[in-house]
Protein backbone atom coordinates (compact mmCIF):
# COMPACT_ATOMS: atom_id res chain seq x y z
CA UNK A 1 0.00 0.00 0.00
CA UNK A 2 2.97 2.65 0.78
CA UNK A 3 2.81 3.46 -3.28
CA UNK A 4 -0.16 5.06 -2.83
CA UNK A 5 1.76 7.92 -1.07
CA UNK A 6 4.20 8.12 -4.12
CA UNK A 7 3.47 11.94 -4.88
CA UNK A 8 1.28 12.87 -2.47
CA UNK A 9 2.94 15.24 -0.50
CA UNK A 10 5.04 18.22 -1.66
CA UNK A 11 8.10 19.87 -0.44
CA UNK A 12 6.36 23.91 -0.82
CA UNK A 13 9.20 25.49 1.07
CA UNK A 14 12.93 25.87 2.28
CA UNK A 15 15.06 27.41 4.69
CA UNK A 16 18.56 27.45 5.24
CA UNK A 17 20.10 29.91 6.91
CA UNK A 18 23.78 29.52 6.06
CA UNK A 19 25.11 31.07 9.27
CA UNK A 20 27.72 28.76 9.56
CA UNK A 21 29.46 30.24 12.58
CA UNK A 22 27.39 32.74 14.30
CA UNK A 23 28.70 32.88 17.54
CA UNK A 24 26.05 34.58 20.14
CA UNK A 25 22.85 32.45 18.59
CA UNK A 26 21.13 29.67 20.11
CA UNK A 27 20.31 26.42 18.46
CA UNK A 28 16.75 27.93 18.48
CA UNK A 29 17.97 31.25 17.04
CA UNK A 30 19.24 29.31 14.21
CA UNK A 31 16.31 27.31 13.96
CA UNK A 32 13.68 29.95 13.86
CA UNK A 33 15.37 31.97 11.12
CA UNK A 34 15.12 28.88 8.93
CA UNK A 35 11.57 28.28 9.71
CA UNK A 36 10.67 32.20 8.67
CA UNK A 37 12.70 31.64 5.45
CA UNK A 38 11.07 28.08 4.56
CA UNK A 39 8.01 29.80 5.29
CA UNK A 40 8.40 32.95 3.42
CA UNK A 41 9.90 31.11 0.34
CA UNK A 42 6.37 29.01 -0.08
CA UNK A 43 4.05 31.88 1.00
CA UNK A 44 2.63 30.64 3.84
CA UNK A 45 2.97 32.07 7.94
CA UNK A 46 3.52 30.33 11.04
CA UNK A 47 -0.61 30.69 11.78
CA UNK A 48 -0.81 27.95 8.88
CA UNK A 49 1.50 25.10 10.32
CA UNK A 50 -0.48 22.66 12.31
CA UNK A 51 2.22 19.87 12.01
CA UNK A 52 5.60 20.05 13.44
CA UNK A 53 8.65 18.03 13.43
CA UNK A 54 11.55 18.26 15.25
CA UNK A 55 15.10 17.16 16.93
CA UNK A 56 17.86 19.39 18.35
CA UNK A 57 20.96 17.71 19.75
CA UNK A 58 20.71 19.92 22.82
CA UNK A 59 17.32 19.48 24.02
CA UNK A 60 15.46 16.84 25.09
CA UNK A 61 12.02 17.89 25.03
CA UNK A 62 12.47 19.60 21.00
CA UNK A 63 8.83 19.39 20.44
CA UNK A 64 7.49 22.21 22.81
CA UNK A 65 10.48 24.32 23.13
CA UNK A 66 9.91 25.07 19.59
CA UNK A 67 6.34 25.28 19.45
CA UNK A 68 6.45 27.81 22.62
CA UNK A 69 8.77 29.83 20.66
CA UNK A 70 7.55 30.06 17.28
CA UNK A 71 3.35 30.58 18.93
CA UNK A 72 2.84 27.10 17.17
CA UNK A 73 -0.78 25.44 18.60
CA UNK A 74 0.26 22.23 16.42
CA UNK A 75 -2.72 19.66 16.11
CA UNK A 76 0.53 16.79 15.10
CA UNK A 77 3.51 16.67 16.42
CA UNK A 78 6.78 14.27 16.07
CA UNK A 79 9.90 14.58 17.61
CA UNK A 80 11.76 11.01 16.92
CA UNK A 81 15.45 11.46 17.25
CA UNK A 82 17.34 8.99 15.72
CA UNK A 83 20.55 11.17 15.26
CA UNK A 84 21.00 12.82 11.94
CA UNK A 85 18.43 10.75 10.15
CA UNK A 86 15.68 12.23 12.62
CA UNK A 87 14.13 15.03 9.77
CA UNK A 88 14.58 11.95 6.99
CA UNK A 89 11.91 9.66 9.39
CA UNK A 90 9.98 13.03 10.25
CA UNK A 91 9.52 13.28 6.63
CA UNK A 92 7.72 10.17 5.81
CA UNK A 93 5.83 10.70 9.04
CA UNK A 94 5.03 14.01 7.71
CA UNK A 95 3.88 12.23 4.39
CA UNK A 96 1.69 10.33 6.07
CA UNK A 97 -0.34 12.81 8.63
CA UNK A 98 -0.90 14.85 6.17
CA UNK A 99 -2.66 12.26 3.34
CA UNK A 100 -4.38 11.10 6.58
CA UNK A 101 -5.30 14.89 7.98
CA UNK A 102 -3.94 15.19 11.24
CA UNK A 103 -2.08 18.23 9.57
CA UNK A 104 -2.47 20.71 6.79
CA UNK A 105 0.86 22.24 6.59
CA UNK A 106 3.54 20.11 7.93
CA UNK A 107 7.32 21.96 9.29
CA UNK A 108 10.37 19.92 9.80
CA UNK A 109 13.02 22.34 11.38
CA UNK A 110 16.68 21.91 13.21
CA UNK A 111 19.26 24.21 14.49
CA UNK A 112 22.53 23.99 16.17
CA UNK A 113 25.48 26.52 17.68
CA UNK A 114 27.63 23.43 17.51
CA UNK A 115 30.90 25.35 16.28
CA UNK A 116 30.28 28.59 18.04
CA UNK A 117 29.25 27.19 21.25
CA UNK A 118 32.74 25.39 21.53
CA UNK A 119 33.24 22.78 18.25
CA UNK A 120 32.15 19.79 20.54
CA UNK A 121 29.78 17.20 19.30
CA UNK A 122 26.51 17.73 21.72
CA UNK A 123 24.48 15.08 21.97
CA UNK A 124 21.94 13.92 25.04
CA UNK A 125 22.53 11.87 27.99
CA UNK A 126 22.66 8.39 26.42
CA UNK A 127 25.39 5.83 28.52
CA UNK A 128 26.31 2.90 26.84
CA UNK A 129 28.07 1.20 30.12
CA UNK A 130 29.08 -1.74 27.57
CA UNK A 131 31.78 0.61 25.30
CA UNK A 132 32.17 3.43 27.29
CA UNK A 133 35.22 1.74 29.48
CA UNK A 134 37.32 1.27 26.72
CA UNK A 135 37.31 4.70 25.36
CA UNK A 136 36.33 4.45 22.30
CA UNK A 137 36.44 8.23 20.19
CA UNK A 138 32.60 9.16 19.80
CA UNK A 139 31.58 8.90 16.96
CA UNK A 140 34.57 8.44 15.00
CA UNK A 141 35.98 5.16 16.37
CA UNK A 142 32.74 3.36 15.14
CA UNK A 143 33.43 4.71 11.74
CA UNK A 144 36.61 3.70 12.00
CA UNK A 145 35.41 0.51 12.40
CA UNK A 146 33.53 0.39 9.30
CA UNK A 147 36.63 1.56 7.41
CA UNK A 148 38.89 -1.02 8.56
CA UNK A 149 36.46 -4.01 7.64
CA UNK A 150 35.63 -1.65 4.09
CA UNK A 151 39.40 -2.11 3.72
CA UNK A 152 40.04 -5.92 4.84
CA UNK A 153 37.23 -6.97 2.66
CA UNK A 154 36.78 -4.84 -0.56
CA UNK A 155 40.48 -3.63 -0.69
CA UNK A 156 39.66 -0.13 -0.34
CA UNK A 157 42.68 2.43 0.24
CA UNK A 158 43.26 5.29 2.40
CA UNK A 159 43.51 6.92 -1.14
CA UNK A 160 39.64 6.11 -1.73
CA UNK A 161 38.56 7.82 1.57
CA UNK A 162 40.77 10.80 0.87
CA UNK A 163 38.95 11.03 -2.74
CA UNK A 164 35.74 11.35 -1.33
CA UNK A 165 37.24 14.27 0.74
CA UNK A 166 38.42 15.97 -2.72
CA UNK A 167 35.04 15.38 -4.59
CA UNK A 168 33.25 17.14 -1.82
CA UNK A 169 35.90 19.87 -2.08
CA UNK A 170 35.42 20.35 -5.47
CA UNK A 171 31.84 20.61 -5.40
CA UNK A 172 32.03 23.31 -2.44
CA UNK A 173 34.33 25.20 -4.53
CA UNK A 174 31.41 26.08 -6.89
CA UNK A 175 29.19 26.76 -4.22
CA UNK A 176 29.93 30.05 -2.35
CA UNK A 177 27.79 29.35 0.77
CA UNK A 178 30.16 26.19 1.48
CA UNK A 179 31.81 26.75 4.96
CA UNK A 180 35.46 25.04 3.32
CA UNK A 181 36.41 26.17 -0.15
CA UNK A 182 39.79 26.62 -1.69
CA UNK A 183 42.25 23.87 -3.12
CA UNK A 184 42.95 21.24 -1.17
CA UNK A 185 44.90 18.15 -2.43
CA UNK A 186 45.07 14.57 -1.84
CA UNK A 187 48.17 14.42 -0.53
CA UNK A 188 47.71 16.91 2.21
CA UNK A 189 44.34 14.94 2.77
CA UNK A 190 46.77 11.85 3.60
CA UNK A 191 49.30 14.00 5.49
CA UNK A 192 46.55 14.55 7.73
CA UNK A 193 46.51 13.90 11.47
CA UNK A 194 45.22 10.21 12.31
CA UNK A 195 42.73 10.27 14.99
CA UNK A 196 41.09 6.49 14.41
CA UNK A 197 43.01 4.26 12.52
CA UNK A 198 42.61 4.22 9.38
CA UNK A 199 40.44 7.75 10.09
CA UNK A 200 42.20 10.99 10.08
CA UNK A 201 41.25 14.23 10.99
CA UNK A 202 40.43 15.34 7.21
CA UNK A 203 37.99 12.04 7.25
CA UNK A 204 35.85 13.68 9.38
CA UNK A 205 32.49 15.90 8.33
CA UNK A 206 33.08 19.79 9.43
CA UNK A 207 31.62 21.18 12.75
CA UNK A 208 29.53 23.93 12.25
CA UNK A 209 26.22 26.03 12.91
CA UNK A 210 23.64 26.07 11.23
CA UNK A 211 19.54 26.08 10.34
CA UNK A 212 17.21 24.20 8.28
CA UNK A 213 13.43 24.07 7.56
CA UNK A 214 11.04 22.46 5.48
CA UNK A 215 7.04 22.58 4.92
CA UNK A 216 5.61 20.33 3.51
CA UNK A 217 1.97 19.93 2.14
CA UNK A 218 -0.60 18.11 0.01
CA UNK A 219 0.63 18.09 -3.68
CA UNK A 220 -2.50 19.51 -4.69
CA UNK A 221 -1.86 22.54 -2.34
CA UNK A 222 1.81 23.05 -2.86
CA UNK A 223 1.12 23.43 -6.72
CA UNK A 224 -1.21 26.82 -6.17
CA UNK A 225 1.89 28.10 -3.21
CA UNK A 226 4.90 30.57 -3.96
CA UNK A 227 7.65 28.31 -4.70
CA UNK A 228 7.66 26.00 -7.39
CA UNK A 229 6.92 22.45 -5.55
CA UNK A 230 9.25 19.37 -5.51
CA UNK A 231 6.95 16.31 -4.85
CA UNK A 232 7.96 13.52 -2.26
CA UNK A 233 7.91 10.33 -4.45
CA UNK A 234 9.27 7.71 -2.44
CA UNK A 235 10.78 7.63 1.33
CA UNK A 236 12.10 4.67 3.64
CA UNK A 237 13.84 3.80 7.28
CA UNK A 238 15.61 1.83 8.68
CA UNK A 239 16.83 0.83 12.17
CA UNK A 240 19.60 -1.69 12.87
CA UNK A 241 21.61 -1.09 16.07
CA UNK A 242 22.37 1.56 18.60
CA UNK A 243 26.04 0.55 19.46
CA UNK A 244 28.44 -0.23 16.72
CA UNK A 245 29.27 -3.80 18.09
CA UNK A 246 25.55 -4.80 17.99
CA UNK A 247 25.59 -3.84 13.83
CA UNK A 248 25.42 -7.46 11.93
CA UNK A 249 28.01 -6.46 9.52
CA UNK A 250 29.82 -3.36 8.84
CA UNK A 251 30.33 -3.17 5.52
CA UNK A 252 26.27 -3.37 4.44
CA UNK A 253 24.48 -0.75 6.10
CA UNK A 254 20.29 -0.57 6.63
CA UNK A 255 20.25 1.92 3.77
CA UNK A 256 20.07 -1.15 1.73
CA UNK A 257 16.52 -1.18 3.80
CA UNK A 258 15.93 2.20 3.68
CA UNK A 259 16.47 2.47 -0.08
CA UNK A 260 14.66 -0.59 -1.27
CA UNK A 261 11.63 1.03 0.58
CA UNK A 262 12.05 4.40 -0.95
CA UNK A 263 12.83 3.14 -4.25
CA UNK A 264 9.64 0.93 -4.32
CA UNK A 265 7.72 3.89 -3.30
CA UNK A 266 8.78 5.94 -5.74
CA UNK A 267 8.79 3.21 -8.61
CA UNK A 268 12.40 4.19 -9.72
CA UNK A 269 15.62 2.59 -9.80
CA UNK A 270 19.37 3.49 -9.04
CA UNK A 271 20.05 4.64 -12.73
CA UNK A 272 16.86 6.66 -13.22
CA UNK A 273 18.52 9.16 -10.08
CA UNK A 274 20.31 12.47 -11.70
CA UNK A 275 21.46 13.91 -8.21
CA UNK A 276 22.34 11.97 -5.48
CA UNK A 277 22.65 13.75 -1.51
CA UNK A 278 24.53 11.30 0.68
CA UNK A 279 24.65 12.29 4.29
CA UNK A 280 28.91 11.78 4.59
CA UNK A 281 29.39 12.16 8.04
CA UNK A 282 32.92 10.16 7.42
CA UNK A 283 34.42 9.83 4.04
CA UNK A 284 33.75 6.26 4.79
CA UNK A 285 30.18 6.60 4.56
CA UNK A 286 29.71 8.08 0.87
CA UNK A 287 31.47 4.67 -0.03
CA UNK A 288 29.38 2.75 1.75
CA UNK A 289 25.29 4.39 1.07
CA UNK A 290 26.57 4.49 -2.93
CA UNK A 291 26.71 0.90 -2.23
CA UNK A 292 23.80 0.14 -0.50
CA UNK A 293 21.94 2.54 -2.21
CA UNK A 294 22.36 0.74 -5.70
CA UNK A 295 24.53 3.06 -7.79
CA UNK A 296 27.90 0.84 -7.43
CA UNK A 297 28.32 -2.80 -6.38
CA UNK A 298 29.43 -3.97 -3.09
CA UNK A 299 33.14 -3.42 -2.22
CA UNK A 300 33.44 -1.14 -5.50
CA UNK A 301 32.83 2.57 -3.79
CA UNK A 302 36.20 3.19 -3.35
CA UNK A 303 37.04 2.18 -6.90
CA UNK A 304 33.89 4.55 -8.13
CA UNK A 305 34.42 7.68 -6.38
CA UNK A 306 38.74 7.59 -7.10
CA UNK A 307 37.08 7.51 -10.84
CA UNK A 308 36.00 10.76 -10.88
CA UNK A 309 32.36 9.70 -11.24
CA UNK A 310 30.61 11.70 -8.63
CA UNK A 311 32.94 15.05 -8.64
CA UNK A 312 31.94 17.81 -10.93
CA UNK A 313 31.67 16.30 -14.33
CA UNK A 314 31.45 12.99 -13.71
CA UNK A 315 28.63 10.81 -14.56
CA UNK A 316 26.73 10.95 -10.64
CA UNK A 317 26.72 14.03 -9.69
CA UNK A 318 26.78 13.52 -5.32
CA UNK A 319 27.19 16.31 -2.87
CA UNK A 320 26.82 19.11 -4.78
CA UNK A 321 26.62 21.63 -2.04
CA UNK A 322 29.93 20.35 -0.63
CA UNK A 323 28.62 17.84 1.70
CA UNK A 324 29.34 17.22 5.76
CA UNK A 325 32.63 17.18 4.87
CA UNK A 326 32.60 20.73 2.72
CA UNK A 327 29.94 22.55 2.84
CA UNK A 328 28.29 22.47 6.30
CA UNK A 329 27.71 20.19 9.29
CA UNK A 330 26.06 21.28 12.03
CA UNK A 331 25.65 18.46 14.40
CA UNK A 332 22.48 16.74 12.73
CA UNK A 333 23.03 17.35 9.19
CA UNK A 334 20.17 15.14 7.64
CA UNK A 335 17.67 17.91 6.58
CA UNK A 336 20.34 19.66 4.19
CA UNK A 337 20.82 16.79 1.94
CA UNK A 338 17.15 17.48 1.37
CA UNK A 339 17.58 20.99 0.89
CA UNK A 340 20.49 21.02 -1.16
CA UNK A 341 18.08 17.70 -3.71
CA UNK A 342 14.92 20.59 -3.72
CA UNK A 343 17.58 23.46 -4.90
CA UNK A 344 18.90 21.22 -7.35
CA UNK A 345 15.19 20.04 -8.91
CA UNK A 346 14.24 23.80 -8.67
CA UNK A 347 17.33 24.79 -10.38
CA UNK A 348 18.40 27.52 -8.19
CA UNK A 349 22.11 26.17 -7.89
CA UNK A 350 24.56 28.48 -10.18
CA UNK A 351 27.64 27.01 -11.03
CA UNK A 352 26.94 23.43 -9.54
CA UNK A 353 23.71 23.40 -11.08
CA UNK A 354 23.22 19.74 -12.35
CA UNK A 355 21.46 20.18 -16.09
CA UNK A 356 18.07 18.96 -16.27
CA UNK A 357 17.80 17.27 -12.73
CA UNK A 358 14.29 15.67 -12.27
CA UNK A 359 15.18 13.05 -9.23
CA UNK A 360 16.80 13.44 -6.65
CA UNK A 361 17.41 10.54 -3.91
CA UNK A 362 18.62 12.52 -0.24
CA UNK A 363 20.02 9.75 2.04
CA UNK A 364 20.59 10.65 6.03
CA UNK A 365 22.16 8.69 8.28
CA UNK A 366 22.35 8.62 12.40
CA UNK A 367 24.11 7.47 15.17
CA UNK A 368 26.70 5.08 14.49
CA UNK A 369 25.37 3.77 11.31
CA UNK A 370 22.29 3.31 13.33
CA UNK A 371 19.61 4.82 12.14
CA UNK A 372 19.40 5.00 7.84
CA UNK A 373 16.77 7.09 6.15
CA UNK A 374 16.07 7.55 2.07
CA UNK A 375 14.18 9.92 0.09
CA UNK A 376 13.37 10.41 -3.35
CA UNK A 377 12.34 13.74 -5.02
CA UNK A 378 11.18 14.76 -8.39
CA UNK A 379 9.83 17.79 -10.22
CA UNK A 380 6.04 18.02 -11.70
CA UNK A 381 7.59 15.70 -14.82
CA UNK A 382 8.27 12.86 -12.73
CA UNK A 383 4.81 12.69 -10.88
CA UNK B 1 1.73 -9.00 44.33
CA UNK B 2 0.90 -9.89 40.73
CA UNK B 3 4.04 -9.58 39.25
CA UNK B 4 5.71 -12.08 36.59
CA UNK B 5 7.71 -14.29 38.48
CA UNK B 6 9.44 -15.45 35.23
CA UNK B 7 11.19 -11.61 35.82
CA UNK B 8 11.81 -12.12 39.17
CA UNK B 9 15.39 -10.83 40.63
CA UNK B 10 18.24 -8.55 39.61
CA UNK B 11 17.79 -7.64 36.19
CA UNK B 12 20.47 -8.88 33.15
CA UNK B 13 22.89 -5.94 33.19
CA UNK B 14 23.24 -6.19 37.33
CA UNK B 15 23.31 -9.62 37.22
CA UNK B 16 26.59 -9.35 34.50
CA UNK B 17 28.26 -6.51 36.58
CA UNK B 18 27.73 -8.54 39.42
CA UNK B 19 29.17 -11.95 37.77
CA UNK B 20 32.27 -9.63 36.47
CA UNK B 21 33.17 -8.40 39.81
CA UNK B 22 33.33 -12.09 40.90
CA UNK B 23 35.90 -12.22 37.91
CA UNK B 24 33.08 -14.59 35.63
CA UNK B 25 32.75 -13.91 32.05
CA UNK B 26 28.56 -14.71 31.76
CA UNK B 27 26.56 -13.99 28.81
CA UNK B 28 23.09 -15.39 27.22
CA UNK B 29 21.41 -18.07 25.40
CA UNK B 30 18.34 -18.24 24.38
CA UNK B 31 16.53 -21.20 25.43
CA UNK B 32 14.44 -21.25 22.25
CA UNK B 33 16.57 -20.69 19.74
CA UNK B 34 19.86 -21.62 21.18
CA UNK B 35 21.76 -18.37 20.07
CA UNK B 36 24.05 -16.21 22.65
CA UNK B 37 23.75 -12.58 22.91
CA UNK B 38 25.92 -9.95 24.21
CA UNK B 39 25.21 -7.22 25.99
CA UNK B 40 22.93 -8.75 28.41
CA UNK B 41 18.88 -8.24 27.80
CA UNK B 42 15.73 -9.83 28.77
CA UNK B 43 14.89 -11.13 25.60
CA UNK B 44 16.45 -12.78 22.39
CA UNK B 45 17.00 -10.31 19.68
CA UNK B 46 17.08 -13.09 16.97
CA UNK B 47 14.11 -15.24 17.73
CA UNK B 48 11.82 -12.89 20.22
CA UNK B 49 12.16 -15.36 23.01
CA UNK B 50 12.48 -14.09 26.68
CA UNK B 51 13.60 -17.43 27.85
CA UNK B 52 17.38 -16.36 28.12
CA UNK B 53 19.64 -18.17 30.71
CA UNK B 54 23.31 -17.27 31.93
CA UNK B 55 26.49 -19.39 30.54
CA UNK B 56 30.15 -19.04 31.03
CA UNK B 57 31.71 -17.66 27.78
CA UNK B 58 34.41 -19.84 26.52
CA UNK B 59 36.56 -16.55 26.44
CA UNK B 60 37.56 -17.68 22.98
CA UNK B 61 36.95 -14.45 19.93
CA UNK B 62 38.27 -13.36 17.07
CA UNK B 63 39.28 -9.82 16.06
CA UNK B 64 36.70 -8.57 14.13
CA UNK B 65 37.15 -4.73 13.67
CA UNK B 66 40.31 -3.40 15.41
CA UNK B 67 40.90 1.16 15.58
CA UNK B 68 43.97 2.53 17.23
CA UNK B 69 42.78 5.78 18.81
CA UNK B 70 45.33 8.41 19.15
CA UNK B 71 45.70 10.42 22.56
CA UNK B 72 48.11 13.20 23.04
CA UNK B 73 48.91 11.06 26.25
CA UNK B 74 48.99 7.46 23.95
CA UNK B 75 47.75 5.47 21.74
CA UNK B 76 45.45 2.45 22.45
CA UNK B 77 43.62 -0.20 21.00
CA UNK B 78 39.56 -0.69 20.98
CA UNK B 79 38.19 -3.82 19.32
CA UNK B 80 35.50 -5.63 18.15
CA UNK B 81 35.32 -9.19 19.05
CA UNK B 82 33.15 -11.93 17.75
CA UNK B 83 32.90 -14.68 20.71
CA UNK B 84 33.05 -18.01 19.65
CA UNK B 85 29.44 -18.36 20.88
CA UNK B 86 28.31 -15.75 18.10
CA UNK B 87 28.11 -12.43 20.53
CA UNK B 88 29.72 -9.42 19.79
CA UNK B 89 31.41 -6.94 21.53
CA UNK B 90 33.75 -3.84 21.78
CA UNK B 91 36.89 -4.88 23.48
CA UNK B 92 40.48 -4.11 24.09
CA UNK B 93 43.35 -6.10 22.93
CA UNK B 94 46.12 -5.79 25.48
CA UNK B 95 49.44 -7.48 25.42
CA UNK B 96 50.79 -5.82 22.41
CA UNK B 97 51.49 -2.56 20.36
CA UNK B 98 47.83 -1.48 19.47
CA UNK B 99 48.46 -1.00 15.95
CA UNK B 100 49.69 -5.01 15.73
CA UNK B 101 46.11 -5.83 16.11
CA UNK B 102 44.76 -7.11 13.09
CA UNK B 103 41.27 -8.53 11.91
CA UNK B 104 40.99 -12.04 12.30
CA UNK B 105 43.90 -12.80 15.22
CA UNK B 106 42.66 -14.83 17.78
CA UNK B 107 41.71 -13.46 20.83
CA UNK B 108 41.35 -14.86 24.99
CA UNK B 109 39.28 -12.93 27.62
CA UNK B 110 40.92 -12.09 30.72
CA UNK B 111 39.03 -9.95 33.75
CA UNK B 112 41.06 -7.16 35.18
CA UNK B 113 39.69 -6.38 38.50
CA UNK B 114 40.97 -2.70 39.05
CA UNK B 115 40.69 -0.03 39.30
CA UNK B 116 37.26 -1.19 38.13
CA UNK B 117 36.33 -4.68 36.76
CA UNK B 118 36.97 -4.59 32.92
CA UNK B 119 36.40 -7.32 30.07
CA UNK B 120 40.00 -7.64 28.25
CA UNK B 121 41.38 -9.75 25.79
CA UNK B 122 44.56 -10.71 24.72
CA UNK B 123 46.21 -12.80 21.64
CA UNK B 124 45.83 -16.07 22.12
CA UNK B 125 48.55 -16.98 20.72
CA UNK B 126 51.09 -13.91 21.19
CA UNK B 127 49.49 -12.48 18.08
CA UNK B 128 50.30 -14.67 15.43
CA UNK B 129 48.27 -15.53 12.83
ZN1 LIG C 1 16.22 -16.88 20.50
Amino acid sequence: MSSSLRGRAAIAGVGNTKRWNAPGRTPFDQLQEAVVLALEDCGLGLKDVDGLFCAISSSGLPVLNVAERLGLKVRHADGTMVGGASFLFHLQSAVAALENGLCDVALICYGSNQLSAGGRLVSMPDPQPYETPYRARYPISSYAFAAARHMYEYGTTRENLADVALAARAWANLNPDAFARGPLAREEILASRMVSDPLTRADCCLVTDGGAALVITRADRAKDLKSQPIYVLGTGVAVSHRQIAAMPDLTTTAAVESGRRAYAMAGVKPTDIDHVMVYDAFTITTLLFLEDLGFCAKGDGGAFVSSGATAPGGGLPVNTNGGGLSCNHPGMYGLFTVIEAVEQLRGRCGERQVEGAELALAHANGGVLSSQATAILGTATTL
Amino acid sequence: MSTDSRFDGPGPDDVWRDALRQERFLIQRCRNCERHRFPPALVCAACGGSDLVWVEASGRGVVYASTVVREREGSYNVALIDLAEGARLMSRVDGLAPEAVRIGMSVTARIETAPEPILLFHATDGGVL
